[in-house]
């Protein structure tokens, strides 16, 4: 944040990523070929994302998290919404989809395969580089360097297949990949989930020192909360495709509004029985993305439903001290006639 | 009347478990190992070898016909393999009809393994309409039992050599394209074909770079278990008389003519269908062994 | 099940009317005009007119193809050229005798193909899996046309055993069926049966070898379960692809006996083509593969809804 970027335009104050009513329905075919249905996987959803920052993302599988990420690197297209990339509207007339691609990228999940089993590391690298139109050995010598950065020996590695690599190595190059193109936003879409936990560990703490040294905005999606924790400077929690609850880590860490996000706590082993938050715990599996619960999509799971939250959907309004921490709750929102509104907080 | 209608059900699929260092290195190397197949293939490069050297091996000249040396028994008369109705030299002509058989059996696979097999990528990578328009033409194709489709259009077109070339190339188009078609999609859905997507690359780039380098291997290998087939039909169709015209020199030609000799000289008669044998059973032998090799889980 | 079904069924229709675009395009495809190969020879001006007409060869082609397929649906496949006589009065006799020989074929397959793999994969011996493999690889390897020949040379004019060619007194009449019927039957059958038994084997002993080695046979193993029922539970579970292969099969074998028919002259299917091609006969040409290809769609069909009662597993999306 202290350099400056050439391709800053709106300043720090602008927002590098702001996502506006972004909706992808996919079509369900029954048997004859006919849509039948349509899968909500994501549905309306606003957020923005500081330069600079650190975004996490968090939710059970199937929440919409990978989707919006998509989304937003436009390997699907949305069905609705605009995405502003640093103020200018990504899509007609704005950015390019080309020029977003080269300011946002993206580490996947699987670091096997997301490596293509026949190029070597270097040759992976560098395809990026010669779709913009770098030539091969420019090219390559510029991927070798950015091995170098992910912290591999490119005269070790970059001969190297997908299977001659370990996870950690295979996920760094991941990373390069990404890197190579000198993005401003990347998005890690549980890049470390598939790892062990001390290579992890390594993982994380280069991805760290990488956002610091790079100028780097991160997108982080996780199941897995500590990790969250632990690189995320806000968190966004989404449940069936919405957003419910939005907000600086600590404080959401501390007074999470959200009866899912406090169940969510509660699921996860805790070190610190300070940290413990007495909630229920989540049951069974939520509903399915085909026929979401109408009103509030939480409140079949939640012990806190009442009429209200089948009849109308909350909105995401703030919530607590924080003016940047805002839940979309009925019971924390002040005249929304849910029982447990007004006054009454939920903090343990 | 062939099993084209049931192979692609059992053709491969990418190896999840992709290849070690110098994967070729390696397929050789186990190919190498499996004497059957080493055996076929040397039988197979004797095959082509002679004919392509034919007018060096041959002992007479396969056209010059003796109305007084009709049908002689092999070994007799210093006609080590016999002559045939008109009194041409057997050997000679066997030698010689491999340079047809072989390329009509190879050239229609070659064609549409390019044409069926790009069809097949293109509708695998780019799915939905495009998938939905290749394929269900491909359907139709497929919907004709195979021999039946050759010997249709090769009767339509008319005999001659070129026309049972485009009959026989159309027959062997869908199921190639239905192999490829299958291993394309299980490729494009990888991860890795999305991150190359996410660099902003074209989709002719990816598919050159990145999908064909992966599913080139399972392609090749279904079309090679074809080429026995193809001989098979494209001498069938030689012998009913809609491949190669008289008198060339050619086996299953040469099997419709001698046809009429089976009751004088049966073992004349049937020399050439050894030849045409011996190819088909070579060609899916090495075929296997080359599938062997190349599926490393085995 | 039953909507994958009904989509099947559906999902024929395009193929059919696919089908029926290709027979239609053979007349045009045909060197020279088309209207030559309905032609009599030297016939007049004013008869070519006529015919024109009459074909409907003065329309453009979309025309022309919905009134031919229009007429197709309702039986009409036109007159052959050769016997003047209704394509289709040609085409049933001669659908049927090669139906005759194609069951046959199929069910001796069958049966020889089931045995010889079910041998071969139960087999500890190595001698005799290999046998049956290397049977198998010579089955799909022959041209048959070929083994068609060889068996006559041996059966019928060395042995002097069987007849060398045509059908028996009976026709495709099952009733009438003597043994003379079957000694013609015989060699063609068994010519033809010979790829299909390869392929069958082939498959049996690998989905034997299979089932084999799962972990459930491997338990029962265990469990001292004695050899006999172990091989039922193995056949329980080699039946449905071997079925399957055996419908597959019976349907290439429909459209694709011409080449056997013609060695041994048999008076079916593919006996009518290579007349219909010989002499340029095109609405026979016509009328008899969009038969054959009907046929072959229906078949597959049919063996797939069938797999799909027997074998859940194969069901698709």
């Amino acid at each position: 944040m202290n350099m400056v970027d050439a391709r800053d335009r709106g300043g720090p104050r602008q927002p590098l990523l702001t996502v506006e009513g972004l909706r992808k329905y996919f079509p369900l075919r029954n048997a004859l070929g006919t849509v039948s249905a349509h899968v909500q996987a994501v549905d309306d959803i606003s957020f923005t994302v500081a330069k600079g920052e650190t975004l996490g993302v968090v939710g059970e599988s199937g929440c919409g998290k990978s989707t919006t990420a998509r989304l937003l690197m436009h390997l699907i297209e949305r069905d609705a919404g605009s995405l502003l990339l640093d103020g200018d509207p990504v899509g007609s007339g704005g950015v390019s989809v080309r020029d977003l691609r080269r300011q946002v990228q993206m580490v996947f999940q699987d670091s096997y395969a997301s490596l293509n089993p026949r190029h070597t590391a270097v040759a992976e690298i560098a395809f990026g580089l010669r779709v913009i139109g770098h030539r091969r050995a420019e090219a390559e010598a510029q991927a070798r360097q950015t091995l170098r950065l992910v912290g591999l020996d490119p005269d070790q590695f970059a001969g190297r297949y997908p299977h001659e690599m370990s996870g950690g190595q295979r996920q760094r190059v991941n990373i390069a990949r990404g890197l190579a193109l000198n993005p401003r936003l990347l998005i890690l879409d549980e890049a470390v989930s598939a790892l062990d936990k001390s290579v992890q560990a390594q993982v994380l703490n280069l991805i760290e020192e990488l956002k610091q040294r790079l100028n780097l905005t991160y997108l982080f999606i996780s199941h897995d909360l500590n990790v969250v924790h632990y690189v995320s400077d806000r968190v966004l929690v989404m449940y069936l495709g919405k957003i419910v609850e939005i907000g600086p880590v600590d404080e959401i860490w501390r007074n999470a509004a959200h009866p899912y996000t406090r169940a969510l706590f509660s699921s996860r082993l805790s070190m610190n029985p300070a940290d413990r938050v007495v909630a229920p715990p989540l049951t069974g599996d939520p509903p399915s993305p085909v026929n979401p619960p109408s009103g509030c999509r939480f409140r079949t799971r939640c012990a806190l439903a009442e009429p209200i939250c089948a009849a109308v959907e909350p909105s995401l309004l703030a919530a607590g001290a924080d003016a940047a921490h805002a839940a979309a709750c009925h019971a924390v929102q002040a005249g929304s006639g849910h029982s447990l509104a007004g006054g009454m907080t939920h903090a343990a | 009347m062939t099993e084209i209608a049931v192979l692609p059900a059992t053709a491969h699929t990418p190896a999840r478990r992709p290849p070690q260092r110098g994967y070729w290195r390696n397929v050789l190397k186990r190919f190498l190992r499996d004497r059957i197949g080493l055996v076929c293939l040397m039988v197979l490069l004797a095959i082509a070898l002679a004919a392509i050297f034919a007018p060096l091996l041959a002992p007479a000249d396969p056209y010059r016909t003796s109305m007084i040396r009709r049908l002689i028994a092999p070994g007799e008369k210093g006609y080590l393999l016999g002559t045939d109705e008109l009194g041409r030299d057997m050997l000679s002509r066997l030698l010689y009809g491999g340079r047809v058989s072989l390329s009509m059996g190879i050239a229609p696979i070659v064609l549409s393994t390019m044409i069926g097999g790009g069809l097949g990528v293109i509708a695998g990578y780019f799915g939905r309409h495009i998938n939905m328009m290749i394929m269900r033409v491909i359907d139709v194709f497929y919907a004709f039992p195979s021999v039946l489709l050759a010997v249709a259009m090769a009767g339509v077109l008319g005999s001659g050599i070129l026309n049972s070339l485009i009959s026989l190339t159309l027959v062997f188009i869908p199921p190639i394209a239905r192999v490829a078609e299958s291993v394309t999609t299980q490729v494009r859905n990888q991860d890795f074909v999305e991150a190359a997507r996410a660099t902003g690359a074209g989709s002719a780039r990816i598919i050159i770079e990145h999908v064909l380098a992966n599913v080139t291997g399972p392609i090749l290998t279904y079309a090679s278990s074809l080429v026995s087939v193809s001989i098979i039909i494209s001498s069938g169709l030689s012998f009913l008389g809609l491949g190669a015209s008289p008198p060339t020199a050619d086996w299953g030609l040469m099997l419709n003519t001698l046809r009429q000799a089976v009751y004088v000289a049966p073992v004349n008669a049937v020399l050439p269908g050894v030849m045409i044998f011996l190819t088909s059973v070579s060609f899916n032998l090495v075929s296997d062994s080359l599938r062997t090799a190349m599926d490393v889980r085995a | 099940m039953h909507l994958y079904i009904l989509r099947r069924l559906l999902y024929t229709i395009p193929i059919i009317i696919g089908v029926s675009l290709v027979c239609f395009s053979f007349i045009h495809l045909a060197p020279g005009d088309p209207i030559n190969s309905v032609l009599p020879e030297q016939a007049s001006a004013e008869v070519v007119a006529q015919i024109k007409a009459a074909y409907g060869f003065d329309k453009p082609l979309p025309i022309q193809y919905l009134k031919w397929f229009s007429n197709v649906l309702s039986g009409d496949f036109g007159l052959s050229i050769m016997t003047r006589r209704p394509v289709l009065s040609e085409v049933g006799p001669a659908v049927a005798h090669t139906a005759l020989l194609a069951v046959s074929a199929t069910l001796l397959s069958f049966l020889l193909g089931t045995s010889l793999g079910l041998v071969a994969g139960m087999t500890t011996r190595r001698v005799t899996d290999r046998s049956v493999t290397a049977f198998s690889v010579v089955g799909i390897s022959l041209p048959h046309y070929w083994l068609g020949m060889v068996m006559v040379v041996i059966f019928a004019v060395k042995m002097r055993m069987l007849p060398a060619t045509g059908m028996g007194p009976a026709g495709a009449d099952l009733t009438q069926f003597g043994i003379e019927d079957i000694k013609h039957l015989l060699l063609p059958a068994v010519t033809l049966a010979m790829i299909p038994t390869g392929i069958i084997a082939r498959s049996v002993r690998a989905t034997v070898a299979e089932v084999r080695r799962q972990d459930f046979v491997q338990t029962l193993k265990g469990k001292g379960l004695r050899r006999p029922r172990m091989f039922l539970h193995v056949i329980k579970n080699a039946a449905p692809p071997a079925i399957a292969i055996m419908g597959l099969q019976f349907a290439q074998l429909l459209g694709g006996s011409i080449l056997v028919e013609t060695v041994f002259s048999w008076p079916g299917t593919g006996f009518l083509l290579n007349a219909a091609i010989s002499t340029r006969d095109l609405p026979l040409l016509q009328g008899t593969v969009i038969v054959l290809a009907t046929f072959f769609v229906l078949t597959n069909v049919l063996v797939d809804i069938v797999q799909t009662l027997i074998d859940p597993r194969v069901r698709r999306a």
